[in-house]
């Protein structure tokens, strides 16, 4: 019931933020504010007393798999067709609507003082995102699933389209229309899927738990496997389908592309650990090769092209798809440090891209342009600004000690035992982002100023607060990993990775 | 006839008698609020005939008519229609100096003829429908021709559409010929097996079959026989292109399931593949054409033509799988395909009068934020034709693509993923419009009643039955279609 109870106050706070907007346009940020400190306590409370908050794990769901579940939820929906609510949540999904709560909260901030228009209808769709997330994370009824997975995209949609800045129309449609098309691929594979196992078994069905043992030949598994992959693979994004993604994230809010970067990408990461390998570990291990080798090309290619990039949003937006290479590479090499390392880099990366974000925002915001060209010697004007520039941007490129280092170090040893030679070629992208990353620096806080800025305020308190707080939940990651390792081991086990020799 | 008979034909006649009053009354005292008032009496009480007809099992009505639980439902999606055009009518024509009661009359007959076609399952009641039903939108198309200031061409939609209609039926008729003359048999049942008789590929049934196809393909403008169908839509008054659109359309496709169904049409050689191509053309065509569209109602036109390919899937995979899992499909989607069609024409409507029709899409820049209420409708309209998830549109959708994946039609499953991608383009692009900053004042004006419970009711049904499809599902499993 907790899960519902996650996803009901977030959806009712967007309600409610439209309503109390009419009596003072402050409120609402205010109302989104309690929301998410709501969600945030409850998560807390399955965390550290998951006995109790747990107690709905009863329900009785046939899992015919080791590791446990913390929270489930069963209800009938469309019995007819073999549709239910399942709501589930094992410790990889546990760690991701952490991430998501947390990381709303620092939208929220970056939001807090830039949106000022139509307040209102901008929670909503805030809040409305959040909601789909989690339950994207949290479902287990493909169909269920499928409906989160296109919801989530609507609200984001308007947030893009309304708040978003010059070229927003081109770039919000292009981020629907990617994921939209992929998501039919995926609808179609899910139904084959589902009727594979309903000529089989007799049973029509879209529980999780009942597809897991479908049978069919290998090359309809294939097929289907396919199908799941490219929608997921768009989400994440990798080469050659990243194409939506620096549009989307440069011509968001700020929020927007916190939310973006920082949460919305994962979704994918999470579709191909539970579902690609979870439905398809056959099917999955014979195409790994191919995925390993698109990860190590997303890396690589995209660090490349972030080089050429004067935008700064631009320019993070394709470290972060080369920074998600890392994790289809991980997922996709499969064994206990590579996947326990992709989970790693996802947490991680959520922090570490959230926060470049919004300094990228902070600084259109208190300049009005992202490019680069014009910044220069920042850091004699805003100090504070510069520094967690410096801080993230470092993180980003792993620097031991914070949470990207542990995630990718454990990435690239889990894929060096499957491949030395992607494993290579992928660590060049390690240099490689070290290189742009200290140009961004150079260009942006150094030197000398290329204009005039006049009076520029530095860093607010809110925002001082966000950055403060994803400053130690990197540092946390860096220096306790097994923290979150342990819960998302629980996870892994679940999707049927055994743990102890590393093998399938 | 014994008193089952007319208690089962209670309905038709119910309509029939309705427009007889109608009529009487017109003759003798004109008066538009007493006209639309006496339409909408009637077709209530037809509606509300359903509660105590709804029959356990089928019935004859007749050889020519049946009244099951099929039927049944594409008579009440149609009467529903005609309930919700007639409300949209009265504020539309209001005002106006001229005689509108005949609109009233027209719009009956034509209800009155897609409930035969619902209930049909003879060739003769199938064509007797399609002919009232076509007639009276003729009539309907042209009304406001000497409006000025109306909807741009009136007659001349209405000349198209009287004559491609036409030449359609008489395609339709001449196919009836050749099939019975190898046949025999006008009733829908009889034909696969006097089929039979006639032997495997006798060429004579082909052709009957092929001409007929063309002429449904017409009446449910699938490509490449929908050239009316952008030029109907935006040259009659809302109200009737309200009508087109959900109505006849629904209507057409309770009889071309019920005809494929029961006449095992997709076991004649050539028949599928030619269905296959019209489908396939339909969803890419339809939607390519959508996205070059600047008016609202042709907008509409397309994606409706994109819609019936969508449908057309169905029809393709029902040789394939259980018949009353491909009804299951067809009443879902149409039933969603309906309501979101209204609530979108609603929307037009409650925009635009006899003499001002609000139909270019820049008129609609920024009404979310001065209308939100008329707005919301149409953004829940433009997402559900999409098929996003929490709408009717969706749970339509996914039937499709079960149906096709169970037929295991890839081909045409990937053109309506192309279809559907380009689909998104041109609804997402109204959406944007309506979020966008305003571009001029706008004029507040209360609505009618009448047309915001129609907008309300069918968004809402929309939505509702998007999100808790259940109760809609339970009563369409197992129907049977003959």
């Amino acid at each position: 019931m907790i899960l519902i109870w996650l996803m009901l106050i977030l959806f009712v706070g967007g309600i409610a933020a439209v309503i109390a907007e009419r009596s003072n346009p402050m409120l609402p940020r205010v109302i989104a504010l309690g929301a998410l400190l709501l969600d945030l306590g409850l998560l807390l409370l399955v965390l550290f007393f998951p006995a109790t908050m747990g107690a709905d794990a009863t329900n009785q769901i046939s899992i015919g798999q080791e590791g446990e579940w913390l929270v489930l939820f069963q209800a009938d929906w469309i019995p007819q067709l073999g549709i239910s609510f399942i709501f589930g949540a094992d410790g990889l999904s546990l760690l991701l609507i952490i991430l998501t709560v947390f990381l709303g909260l620092m939208s929220l901030g970056a939001a807090w003082h830039e949106i000022t228009e139509r307040s209102g209808f901008f929670y909503l769709n805030l809040l409305w995102t959040l909601t789909g997330v989690i339950g994207v994370f949290s479902a287990l009824d493909l169909f269920l699933f499928f409906v989160f997975w296109e919801v989530m995209l609507v609200p984001m949609y308007f947030i893009i389209a309304i708040w978003g800045h010059e070229n927003k129309s081109y770039a919000a449609m292009k981020f629907f229309i990617f994921t939209q098309v992929s998501g039919l691929l995926m609808l179609v594979a899910m139904l084959g899927l589902v009727f594979a196992h309903y000529q089989t078994s007799g049973a029509l069905t879209f529980n999780y738990f009942a597809l897991l043992d479908g049978e069919f030949t290998t090359e309809v598994g294939f097929w289907l496997m396919l199908g799941f992959f490219i929608a997921f693979a768009t989400k994440l994004p990798t080469v050659p389908l990243h194409n939506w993604l620096p549009d989307a994230h440069s011509q968001a809010p700020t929020a927007g592309s916190v939310i973006l970067a920082g949460i919305l990408l994962k979704t994918g990461a999470y579709g191909l650990l539970r579902f690609a390998q979870g439905l398809f570990p056959e099917e999955s291990a014979a195409f790994a090769p191919v995925a390993m080798t698109l990860g190590a090309i997303s890396i690589l290619y995209t660090a490349k092209v972030a080089f050429a990039q004067d935008d700064l949003k631009r320019l993070i937006a394709y470290t972060s798809v080369s920074h998600m290479g890392f994790v289809m590479l991980g997922i996709y090499a499969w064994n206990a440090q590579s996947a326990q390392g992709a989970v790693m880099t996802m947490l991680a990366h959520g922090f570490s891209a959230a926060a470049l974000f919004m300094v990228a925002g902070g600084l259109q915001h208190r300049l009005h342009t992202r490019d680069m060209r014009q910044m220069g010697g920042l850091w004699g004007v805003m100090p504070k600004l510069s520094f967690m520039a410096l801080f993230f941007t470092v993180a980003a490129v792993g620097m031991p000690g914070l949470g990207n280092f542990i995630g990718e170090f454990l990435v690239l040893l889990g894929s060096f035992q499957r491949s030395v030679t992607i494993t290579v070629f992928a660590t060049g992208g390690l240099i490689v982002a070290a290189i742009y990353s200290l140009i961004v620096i150079q260009r942006t806080f150094h030197g000398e100023p290329k204009q005039q800025y006049g009076d520029v305020a530095d860093l607010r308190k809110t925002e001082m607060a966000c950055y403060i707080a994803m400053m130690l939940g990197l540092v946390w990651m860096g220096l306790y990993p097994q923290s979150m390792l342990a819960l998302a081991e629980s996870g892994l086990m679940n999707l049927g990775l055994d743990m102890s020799t590393g093998a399938r | 006839m014994s008193i089952d008979v007319l208690i089962n034909l209670s309905q038709i006649i119910m309509l029939g008698l309705s427009t007889l009053v109608v009529m009487l009354v017109i003759a003798f005292r004109r008066g538009h609020k007493l006209t639309y008032g006496l339409t909408m009496a009637g077709l209530a009480i037809s509606l509300l005939i359903f509660l105590f007809i709804s029959p356990a099992d089928a019935r004859q009505a007749t050889e020519l008519l049946v009244m099951d639980d099929y039927s049944l439902f594409f008579s009440t999606l149609v009467i529903i229609s005609a309930l919700a055009v007639t409300a949209l009518s009265y504020p539309y024509f209001e005002g106006e100096q001229s005689r509108n009661e005949e609109f009233y009359l027209l719009l009956l007959m034509a209800t009155l003829g897609g409930v035969v076609l619902a209930c049909s399952q003879h060739i003769v009641s199938f064509f007797l429908g399609m002919e009232i039903l076509s007639i009276c939108l003729y009539g309907m198309i042209a009304y406001t021709v000497q409006q000025p200031g109306a909807a741009k061409f009136p007659l001349e939609a209405g000349i198209k559409y009287l004559l491609l209609s036409g030449a359609s039926s008489a395609m339709i008729l001449f196919g009836i010929a050749l099939i019975y003359t190898q046949t025999g048999t006008l009733l829908f049942s009889e034909i696969p097996q006097r089929l039979v008789e006639a032997g495997q590929g006798n060429p004579i049934v082909i052709t009957g079959w092929m001409m007929a196809v063309a002429g449904i393909a017409f009446k449910l403008s699938l490509v490449p026989f929908h050239m009316w169908t952008p030029d109907v839509y935006e040259g009659a008054p809302v109200p009737a292109t309200t009508f087109i659109a959900t109505a006849s359309k629904a209507a057409m496709v309770a009889v071309v399931l019920r005809l494929v169904l029961a006449s095992q049409a997709y076991e004649i050689d050539g028949l599928l593949s030619t269905v296959t191509v019209l489908a396939a053309l339909s969803m890419v065509v339809g939607n390519l054409l959508a996205l070059l569209q600047k008016n609202i109602k042709r907008l509409l036109a397309y994606s409706s033509i994109a819609h019936l390919g969508y449908v057309m899937i169905v029809m393709v995979a029902a040789g394939s799988m259980a018949s009353s899992a491909a009804a299951e499909a067809v009443t879902y989607y149409m039933a969603a395909y309906v309501f979101t069609t209204l609530a979108g024409f609603a929307v037009v409507s409650a925009l635009s009068s006899s003499t001002n029709e609000q139909d270019q899409l820049a008129s609609y820049q920024g009404l979310f934020w001065q209308r939100p209420w008329v707005a919301l409708p149409l953004m829940i309209v433009m997402l559900s034709l999409a098929g996003i998830p929490l709408t009717m549109g969706f749970i339509g959708k996914f039937y499709v693509i079960q149906a096709g994946v169970t037929g295991q039609l890839w081909l045409l499953l990937a053109m309506l993923v192309i279809g559907s991608g380009i689909g998104i383009f041109y609804y997402l692009r109204v959406v944007y419009l309506l979020v966008q900053s305003p571009s001029g004042e706008s004029e507040q004006g209360g609505l009618p009643l009448a047309v915001t419970a129609t907008l309300l009711l069918t968004s809402g049904t929309v939505v509702l039955l998007g999100i808790w499809p259940t109760g809609l599902i339970a009563s369409l499993s197992g129907l049977s279609v003959f």
